[in-house]
């Protein structure tokens, strides 16, 4: 006998003798514990009972009294659990396999993370906030920023139709296709219609995605925006403490490859903000309900005072607290607010 | 001298008397009781195999020794209609759910060595090993 199946055979046989003397609660529960020890030691149900057979047989020898058909009885019992054993290391060996995929999955994340873009936007004219959070291990989330020589930043948020793995790698495509278009980055409409024929060439037609995009001229304090059938994004009026939807036209990408949009602008005033969002953020459930908008505008305006980034990582851990932690879609939300 | 058994698989029968040899020479050869039940088993799902999909064959029991190691080998033959696709029905599927008992993963599992050969329409031979530990 291996030195592991020595030692629990002389713990089991203990227990079982203890029981036998004592037929104590506390043996019982010793013996639970010693389950889980067992699972640990990857025993199948057939060893466990072979085990049990086993120490029997040496108390009747010390016992002396003829228990011999009992014993025997554990053949059977042997023998039907074969079967369980079986199912035992199947379970062991999915999961292995499940292990496994978890890491590739944690991997994949990891890239993943890694295309989204890192540096900050520090301006003293503009306040910058972004938060990007799967409901998975993957995300089917993008989000884009990026700030030219002049200060002109470009910011956009995308949703693919769809979650986990197949998204995620949509995604990855539609970062590589932004960055192939830097001519158009500070034009949010030509820009969505050539994301649009790249996508429209490149994805099955059951997948679909969402976009909108916006540019923000810090001279002329003006926020230039187009939206592929994407949530419209939120204004926030400084001056009046108010939130208004901004309205956009634009078929999702993807469905047709020429597409015109149209472009829309906001000139903001100091303290008013912009704020984009992904379907993950109004589509927040508690208890089968999703949340208005103005839940969330609330939030908003609960948290103004502070810095963008703080504002959405606020904003964020509120909603996860009053779901229970459980994430139904990816949520990005991003904030973008004149200071002077 | 090396103990080898024969035994014809054509009925409900056969396959209780190969589950009997097997049994017999595992234990002889010094196997615990578990390993007993284990090669037994693997017998069982090998034989009735057999006379499920190929009506009738062999199963060839006989006590392996290399370099000093003991075990046992069974060697399960048939010239029935053979396997298809071998890979599909080796993948690692749900034997829980499945109304074909251990299946050959199955016997793959409970045995040490597994090896599978088939030709369509010629047969399937299929040897396992257990080696004493």
């Amino acid at each position: 006998m291996e030195d592991t199946k020595l030692t629990m055979y002389h713990l089991y046989k203990e227990m079982l003798n203890n029981y036998l003397k004592s037929k104590s609660e506390h043996t019982l529960y010793s013996a639970q514990q010693f389950s889980k020890e067992m699972l640990e030691k990857d025993m199948s149900p057939e060893e466990v009972i072979s085990l049990h057979k086993s120490v029997i047989q040496e108390l009747q020898q010390m016992n002396n009294e003829a228990v011999t058909d009992f014993i025997d009885s554990f053949d059977i019992l042997l023998e039907v659990m074969i079967g369980y054993g079986l199912a035992h290391r199947e379970h062991l060996s999915l999961r292995d396999r499940q292990r496994q995929l978890e890491s590739e999955l944690t991997v994949a994340a990891r890239m993943q993370q890694s295309l989204l873009p890192s540096g900050k936007i520090e301006l003293n004219s503009v306040d910058f906030g972004v938060i990007s959070v799967p409901a998975g291990k993957m995300s089917g989330d993008y989000y884009h920023y990026f700030i030219d020589e002049q200060g002109h930043i470009g910011a956009a948020v995308a949703d693919v139709i769809g979650k986990g793995v197949p998204a995620a790698m949509c995604m990855s495509m539609i970062k590589y296709a932004i960055d192939s278009l830097p001519e158009q980055r500070l034009q949010p409409a030509a820009l969505l219609e050539n994301l649009n024929r790249v996508v429209a060439r490149n994805i099955d037609d059951d997948m679909f995605i969402t976009m909108i995009y916006g540019s923000y001229d810090p001279k002329a304090h003006r926020f230039h925006y187009s939206s592929a059938g994407h949530e419209p994004c939120l204004f926030y009026c400084a001056e009046s403490d108010t939130f208004r939807e901004l309205k956009t036209k634009g078929l999702v990408l993807g469905v047709s490859s020429k597409v015109r949009y149209e472009e829309y602008y906001q000139d903001l005033e100091p303290g008013d903000f912009i704020v984009l969002l992904s379907d993950g953020v109004t589509e927040c459930r508690i208890e089968d309900e999703f949340i208005d908008i103005k839940q969330i505008t609330q939030l908003l305006r609960k948290y103004k005072h502070l810095p963008a980034q703080l504002m959405v990582d606020q904003v964020f851990s509120e909603l996860e607290k009053i779901q229970d932690f459980k994430l139904n879609d990816d949520f990005t939300l991003l904030i973008l607010r004149r200071n002077v | 001298m090396q103990v080898q058994t024969h035994v014809d698989i054509n009925s409900e029968w056969g396959i209780v008397a190969a589950r009997q040899a097997g049994r017999k020479l595992a234990r002889e050869i010094g196997f615990g009781s578990v390993d007993q039940a284990r090669i037994t088993t693997a017998i069982s799902e090998l034989a009735r195999n057999i006379y499920l999909y190929a009506n009738k064959g062999q199963i060839h029991i006989e006590e392996l020794t290399d370099s000093g190691r003991r075990g046992i080998k069974i060697l399960a033959i048939d010239d029935g209609p053979g396997i298809k696709d071998v890979r599909r029905v080796m993948e690692d599927g749900f034997t829980t759910s499945g109304g074909l008992g251990a299946g050959l993963p199955g016997v793959k599992r409970l045995m040490d060595d597994f090896k599978i050969d088939s030709e369509v329409n010629s047969g399937t031979k299929i040897t396992v090993i257990k080696w004493l530990r």
